[in-house]
């Protein structure tokens, strides 16, 4: 479908990309600046000692003591103003420096690049499996509102976001790993080992997104444009394929945006369900042994993960819908 | 470009639905020689003072002193060991022809630079009262400040592993974990994983297993689900409802062995309702700890009956009378002390209401659950508790800012073969961050310096008696239960041994059956 575009328009259209990813830099920096500092401020108002947390979570609970403790406060510097560290981290940060975990002694970033990579992979293929399944079925039931296919999916739809993830997991575990034996049940290394936790959280997202599509193909079959296209004398697939999918796309791929949260909901439980090394497993555990360099590089990475990710999500809209760059 | 992004689409799904289609069953059938180990801990790093339980479990690293499974010292890195007269010099014969992971001999000066950087950390070894570690013709020279006896004892513990010189950096951070165990590190993937593989410069007997794996899952479910699947050949701290499961498989074989940790309450004795040791017996009366054994913990052999557990050798005390369940007796105890119920049903005396805080954590997922049947308990004879679940370490912080009423958690009495090690910490002077608190008993104090101070077990048996005696009657802490290690393996895998002080997954001792 070749997209009829003037010089004149297209030199309107490279005017706004340019705005839109300057808009776009200057919303990552505040979103770096706002996460940074509304974590930092979140971690010190947490109750508890922060001494007696980062020991803990260093030595095992059996070795914690007020001894651990007062090495961990003075290696740290944990008595010094909450303004003057969080000034150090922000300067850090400005040049690049996540520093180290003081749980661990790792680097932040190499943990979190590896932490990352891992999540990327598990959503990526989460988001597969949502889509392999939303798609065909959400397009179907579209086509035919109030259809047999529509309610059932409608049913099974609201059955899936009712189920929580961890539960999924669970009985997704039992039948293809216990029963089945074709899965390992939980770990990684293996490329199999990335099947199970993407099915459960890839499961967990075709609820709503089916529910999505199957929306934005009613809507567009309904629309006066495409009841023309049928008027014409157009087959249905055909008009749709013509008249219909564009339309009905720029909703889904909006969503698509929109269930990067979802996804970060789903990773935290799904990650530790299956023992996946990933980004939400190690968000969960730097907040309860408040490792605030961990907490802040990962936090800082979702964030502007989050940025970027909107920012793709934009220019697939844009390109879809021919209005937008108008 | 639709058609472009639709056909990647499909293109995508189709490659999803064929790896879900072509998935091949586990290869089995052929001999194994690897065994793949799941536990709840993580594996953060190579630090001997933080992660170094796992590399002694996973029998990578060694100490100079080992223990059986009985709790018995033997000879691992060090062949004998003896004390001088004065009981401040002790000498550890190191053993010859050891190799390091890297081929690297050991030596009496590598195994002194590892002890001397040891001491210097947090945890059992950097507490032992060590005046220097020096190296002496063919031996390890440890002089102390006082008498300890436990010295051998805090050398089997896994802080004072042996690392060859070359795993340090220049600023004595750990960078590569290079020791002498019968298996070496062959990958590292923090916190979730390690491998190991059997090493061939090994001075003791070659292990049967080639390979072995450790992975740290938090989940319970995921652990006994893992064994089920076949995924996992050792799983560690099953949950009640995996272990009921578990136990009704024909190809899967569970363990349960008591282990030298306690479930305790401990109590803070500055606060008004607790001072007297009366109130104390009374809620200790009040707990039904039958009830919170067979049904929360689901072992009904863990009612605790005393602090120490028969699997404390020497310290569990067969003569003392034992904890009892009488909740009848326990109102009437407190009845006589002044106490009189409320409006609300609440005992009082002079304004004060018996109300107090507990503080636990979820880890162990038993503790929430126990403080719950506590609370309903002493509800029961007029107490009222709040629960409070966090953090482990508001357990410690709260002792050490005296903000703490209770605490429920289970201490391990196992960090090292002799409980005195533990015993000093928690019921000497003072008490500890995981012991007494405001609790003073000269005498238990004055004998925990004697049985730590002698190895002379006709001095020390009399001096460990007055402690049980004393731990049973005044109750700074009350014992709960005795908690029980599971582990549960596949039928097929043979020579399974539950190490009661958790130092050691016996890899080198299994093997298929054929």
């Amino acid at each position: 479908m070749p997209l009829a575009m003037g010089a004149a328009s297209r030199r309107l259209a490279g005017g706004g990309m340019l705005r839109i990813v300057a808009g776009r830099c200057v919303q990552a920096v505040i979103v770096a600046l706002v996460v940074g500092v509304v974590g930092f401020a979140m971690m010190e108002a947490l109750p508890g000692d922060a001494a007696f947390r980062i020991a803990a979570g260093r030595y095992g609970y059996d070795a914690v003591s007020a001894a651990a403790a007062d090495l961990v406060r003075a290696e740290l510097g944990l008595d010094r103003p909450a303004p003057a560290r969080l000034a150090e981290w922000l300067g850090h940060t400005l040049v690049l420096d996540l520093g180290r975990s003081v749980v661990t002694g790792e680097r932040v970033a190499a943990a979190i690049a590896s932490q990352l990579a891992n999540t990327v992979s598990l959503a990526v293929a989460a988001m597969l499996v949502a889509l392999a399944i939303s798609l065909p079925v959400g397009c179907l039931a579209g086509l035919a509102p109030g259809g047999v296919l529509d309610r059932v999916s409608a049913v099974l739809s609201i059955g899936l976001r009712a189920t929580p993830a961890f539960l999924l997991g669970v009985v997704l575990m039992l039948l293809l790993a216990v029963e089945l034996r074709a899965l390992p049940a939980a770990g990684h290394g293996r490329a199999s080992h990335l099947i199970l936790p993407s099915l459960t959280l890839g499961l967990f997202l075709t609820a709503v997104l089916t529910r999505v599509v199957r929306n934005a193909v009613a809507e567009t079959v309904a629309s006066e444009s495409f009841q023309f296209a049928r008027l014409k004398g157009l087959p249905l697939p055909v008009a749709f394929w013509r008249h219909g999918l564009r339309n009905a796309s720029v909703p889904v791929v909006a969503y698509l945006g929109v269930q990067a949260a979802l996804i970060l909901e789903g990773v935290v439980v799904v990650e530790s369900l299956f023992a996946w090394p990933g980004i939400g497993h190690a968000l969960t555990h730097a907040i309860f042994q408040r490792d605030v360099p961990m907490l802040q590089g990962t936090a800082l990475t979702l964030g502007l993960a989050f940025v970027v990710l909107s920012f793709l999500v934009d220019l697939a809209c844009r390109a879809l819908d021919p209005r937008m760059r108008a | 470009m639709i058609h472009f992004a639709l056909r990647s689409l499909l293109a995508a799904a189709a490659v999803v639905s064929c790896s879900f289609a072509t998935v091949v069953p586990a290869a089995e059938a052929q001999q194994r020689t690897s065994v793949a180990v799941v536990a709840p801990w993580h594996v953060s790093g190579m630090e001997p003072s933080q992660d170094g339980y796992t590399y002694l479990r996973m029998q990578t690293g060694e100490t100079l002193v080992g223990a059986d499974l009985d709790g018995k010292l033997v000879p691992v890195l060090a062949t004998q060991w003896g004390v001088s007269d004065d009981g401040l010099t002790w000498t550890f014969t190191l053993r010859q022809g050891v190799s390091f992971h890297d081929g690297t001999p050991l030596t009496v000066a590598a195994a002194v630079a590892s002890l001397q950087r040891a001491s210097g950390k947090p945890g059992v070894f950097g507490m032992a009262p060590i005046e220097r570690i020096e190296a002496a013709d063919n031996a390890v020279v440890i002089r102390l400040k006082r008498p300890y006896a436990a010295l051998p004892a805090v050398l089997a513990n896994y802080t004072a592993m042996i690392l060859a010189p070359a795993s340090f950096d220049a600023a004595g951070e750990v960078t590569q974990f290079i020791a002498t165990g019968p298996f070496e590190v062959a990958e590292l993937n923090a916190p979730q994983s390690m491998t190991v593989r059997r090493f061939d410069g090994y001075w003791g007997a070659a292990p049967a297993i080639e390979t072995a794996s450790y992975l740290s899952s938090h989940r319970a479910e995921t652990r006994a689900l893992m064994v089920e699947s076949g995924d996992a050949d050792l799983a560690f701290t099953l949950d009640p409802a995996g272990y009921s499961r578990l136990k009704a498989l024909d190809d899967v074989d569970v363990q349960v062995k008591p282990i030298p940790r306690v479930i305790v309450v401990k109590l803070n004795i500055a606060r008004a309702p607790l001072a007297d040791s009366e109130a104390r017996r009374a809620l200790s009366l009040a707990i039904d700890r039958a009830g919170i054994a067979a049904g929360i913990l689901r072992f009904p052999e863990a009612a605790a009956s005393q602090l120490f557990p028969p699997a404390v050798a020497g310290w569990h005390n067969p003569d003392l009378a034992p904890l009892t369940h009488d909740p009848e007796a326990a109102r009437r105890i407190l009845a006589d002390l002044g106490w009189k119920p409320g409006s609300d049903g609440i005992l009082e005396r002079d304004g004060v209401r018996f109300a107090l805080t507990l503080r636990t954590f979820p880890n162990r997922p038993e503790l929430p659950l126990i403080a719950a049947a506590l609370q309903d308990q002493w509800r029961q004879i007029g107490v009222a508790l709040d629960v409070s679940v966090g953090n482990s370490s508001e357990i410690p912080a709260g002792h050490q800012d005296g903000s703490l009423d209770m605490g429920l958690y289970a201490r391990n009495y196992g960090l090292t073969p002799d409980p005195v090690v533990n015993a000093m910490d928690d019921f000497g002077s003072g008490g500890g961050d995981w012991g007494a608190m405001n609790w003073d008993a000269p005498a238990v104090a004055a004998a925990l310096e004697t049985a730590s101070g002698v190895s002379d077990m006709a001095q020390r048996v009399p001096a460990i008696a007055t402690v049980t005696e004393a731990l049973q009657v005044e109750l700074p802490l009350i014992p709960i239960a005795w908690y029980q290690q599971t582990v549960a393996h596949p039928a097929a895998l043979k020579g399974v041994a539950v190490d009661p002080l958790e130092r050691t997954y016996g890899l080198s001792d299994l093997r298929w059956a054929e």
